[in-house]
């Protein structure tokens, strides 16, 4: 059992968590996930780390509310249990094995909608500690669901904000910003981009048009999590890869979003009949 | 005389009515049943049911306690050399291995071996009696070793590698990477043949009762490495029984259409996560009609689960029922309850509608050629002879390898033909100190083939701690 050290809600809908969890906390990497088996009638729910601390034995992990079994996760209060933690899985970050010589000539600019920015966090946070130049974007719906600004702030060099209303910051997407970024004479080696799958595809769009290299990190369907379900397979350069085992992060170049967004989708019929039944169950208690 | 005797008949539950459940399809023989199949055994003065049986279970010893109506006695024998009987007695081919060999079958049928270790284990456990204590062998006189074993994977080369080190004083941990024990025997194996809470998890515990541990959520070679077990933590020893979890997938055009499973995810989704259950959480998607590929018993696990869920079911192979690979008792009773076989088949591509969803499985007539090198007639396509199966449901049950994982994060650890670790008759690794049996060495293979390899690595490792 897992147990929670701490909770704060971000937004109405997204939370934020410090779960006590010492191997994992030990062995994670930038770039990894893990799964959270809130209870035994659970679902296995692939989440992506914000931030761990080995000293503390205890990782962050950020979720939204979008199905019955995150809504089970949102509603554990300090002092509770999740039955189950497991991870890190899938790989770091390619640039965490890269000679840091190297890495510092880059320059990184990360793309981060919704939810996606609590995972860019610890990437940020790595690359600005070990002196590589990274400048963070951060987009959202409306200003009231912007996550991680001041968290951001202090690990990279620039941080831009834009929202699809203009509540705050830039007026529009996270790809138009870049273009106007990119426009005003800013330079970037390689794009990070975390976020909702269909935003994944057109900043990787984005990216092709101003010739610049972009990695995405696939949030997909999974069951174990350890290359044995198959659930999370995505195409690759024509290739099938696991994004659980071979990813979650791949060249957003060679990544059929368009089959992946449909496969994303594929039990959709079947958690919606799970959500009301949970729903009528909730509201009997 | 005991030849008139017709082998016993084991009741089942009707065709018809299980077919829409996931309550066991065995009820196995009562006492009087059990007694009277026992008497049957010609006690052969050269049993070659043992020699046949991977674990050399005195068979002819255990039947002759069942007949005399010591049951007790007869699970003492078996425990001798199997710690998951109620297991082995419900999914070991008995048809290629014991009961392969009896002399009964020649003239008329086997001695139902298989059915009696079942009766035994189960009976043992209606009694509470205690494994552990039952076991007369040296564990009570041996002195704690102390010295700490890793057994990296909970299936049954594991559990039985574990019990063997736990019964000779060693302190031994196991290091699942899921959130509950048992390997392929929880994920893999439906209920309908093997009932968690009843049988599994029992003797699971029977494990844990001899002092070894179980520590879940553990994904070696990324929660924690081989490395740091045998540094920091301390471990003398580690025995690698990963098995082999990776689904293979055909490489035909369409597999990533969604309505496209692996066994092992629709699998895993009904047993490990109890999709099949109202009141848990995780989706799973039957369809209306499923084609399964494959004819191994994960196959038929597929097919009859999907079945239980409400589909018609087809299964698709491409040689013809002689060859089927899955257990003989599993194709019968997937024909009893209504899966339909489509033999000499074999899928060419699946096709999907305008939203991505499977809509056919196009395939292509087989006829049998030669022998291949497994001894098998290989299929060969007939020219021209496509069709099209429609179908909104295609679960690919085509076999399964290795993870790669521990191989990757451990250095000096080498792997052969498919990904296997290479390890010598004995299970020693490539690296001192690292043994590795089951399918992680064998490629996908039995249960008793894995716990057989477990067993025989607890005594290599002994020897090898003895000897430092």
């Amino acid at each position: 059992m897992y147990p929670i050290l701490k909770k704060e809600m971000l937004t109405p809908t997204i939370c934020r968590m410090e779960v006590e969890a010492p191997r994992l906390a030990r062995a994670a990497a930038p770039g990894q996930f893990l799964i959270v088996l809130p209870d035994e009638k659970g679902e296995r729910i692939p989440l992506t780390i914000s931030a761990y601390d080995p000293a503390r034995g205890s990782v962050t992990i950020v979720t939204q509310k979008i199905g019955a079994s995150t809504a089970d996760i949102i509603a554990k209060e300090p002092g509770e249990r999740f039955r189950d933690v497991v991870g890190p899985l899938g790989q770091a970050s390619e640039f965490v094995a890269k000679p840091l010589e190297e890495l510092r000539k880059e320059r990184f600019i990360f793309i981060a909608g919704g939810v996606g920015t609590a995972p860019v966090y610890p990437q940020a946070q790595w690359l600005h500690e070990h002196g590589v130049p990274v400048e963070v974007i951060i987009g959202a719906k409306t200003r009231d669901l912007l996550i991680y600004k001041e968290e951001m702030t202090d690990v990279c060099d620039a941080l831009h904000i834009c929202t699809d209303d203009g509540s705050e910051g830039f007026h529009g997407m996270v790809t138009a910003l870049l273009e106007k970024l990119v426009a005003e004479g800013r330079t970037y080696t390689q794009a990070v981009a975390i976020g909702p799958m269909i935003m994944m595809k057109f900043t990787t769009l984005t990216c092709k048009k101003l010739s610049l290299p972009c990695t995405v990190s696939l949030n997909t369907l999974m069951v174990d999590g350890t290359g044995m379900c198959g659930a999370c397979r995505v195409s690759v350069g024509g290739k099938t890869r696991f994004a659980c085992v071979d990813g979650p992060e791949f060249d957003g170049y060679e990544v059929d979003f368009d089959e992946a967004m449909r496969r994303q989708r594929q039990y959709m019929a079947e958690e919606r009949e799970t959500m009301e039944r949970h729903e009528c169950k909730i509201g009997r208690s | 005389m005991a030849e008139r005797i017709p082998r016993v008949p084991v009741r089942e539950q009707d065709p018809k009515v299980r077919a829409h459940n996931f309550e066991e399809v065995c009820y196995g023989y009562n006492t009087s049943e059990a007694q009277l199949e026992a008497s049957r055994c010609l006690h052969c003065k050269n049993p070659r049911c043992v020699g046949a049986c991977p674990v050399g279970i005195d068979i002819p010893g255990f039947v002759a306690k069942v007949a005399a109506g010591e049951f007790a006695a007869a699970a003492e024998v078996i425990a001798r050399d199997s710690s998951l009987p109620a297991v082995c007695g419900r999914v070991c081919p008995q048809e290629t291995q014991c009961e392969g060999s009896c002399v009964l079958g020649i003239k008329s049928e086997p001695v139902a071996i298989g059915k009696l270790e079942r009766f035994v284990a189960d009976w043992a456990h209606a009694q509470k009696a205690n494994h552990s204590e039952m076991v007369p062998e040296k564990s009570k006189e041996t002195v704690q070793k102390g010295k700490r074993i890793a057994v990296i994977g909970s299936g049954p080369a594991g559990l039985a590698c574990a019990s063997d080190l736990a019964k000779w004083g060693y302190d031994v941990t196991i290091f699942e990477a899921l959130h509950k024990a048992g390997g392929v025997l929880e994920y893999g194996i439906p209920e309908f043949r093997l009932p968690k809470e009843t049988v599994l998890k029992h003797e699971i515990e029977e494990v844990t009762r001899l002092g070894v541990k179980i520590e879940t959520d553990v994904i070696v070679g990324r929660t924690v490495t081989i490395d740091a077990l045998m540094g920091q933590e301390g471990f003398k020893a580690v025995f690698v029984g990963t098995g082999a979890g990776l689904p293979k997938f055909m490489g035909i055009p369409g597999e990533n259409l969604c309505g496209v499973f692996s066994a092992n995810e629709f699998l895993t989704r009904n047993n490990l996560m109890k999709a099949f259950r109202e009141d848990y959480l995780t989706p799973i998607h039957a369809g209306k009609k499923v084609c399964v590929v494959g004819g191994g018993n994960v196959a038929m696990d597929a097919a009859r689960t999907a079945l239980r869920l409400g589909a018609e079911v087809h299964i698709v192979y491409r040689r013809t029922e002689n060859e089927l690979p899955a257990r003989r008792e599993e194709v019968h009773h997937a024909k009893e309850e209504g899966i339909v076989f489509d033999l000499l088949t074999n899928p060419v591509q699946v096709l999907g509608d305008e939203k991505g969803w499977v809509r056919a499985l196009k395939c292509i007539r087989m006829e049998l050629g030669e022998p291949d090198e497994s001894g098998r007639r290989s299929p060969v396509p007939i020219p021209g002879s496509e069709f099209e199966i429609e179908t909104d449901t295609v679960i690919m049950a085509l076999g399964t390898s290795p993870n790669p994982l521990i191989a990757q994060t451990t250095v000096g650890l080498e792997t052969g033909r498919r990904g296997v670790l290479v390890a010598d008759e004995n299970g020693a690794t490539t690296r001192p100190g690292i043994f590795a049996g089951g399918d992680a060495v064998s490629g996908a293979a039995t249960v008793i083939l894995a716990m057989g390899a477990g067993r025989k690595a607890a005594k290599a490792i002994d020897a090898y701690l003895n000897a430092q």
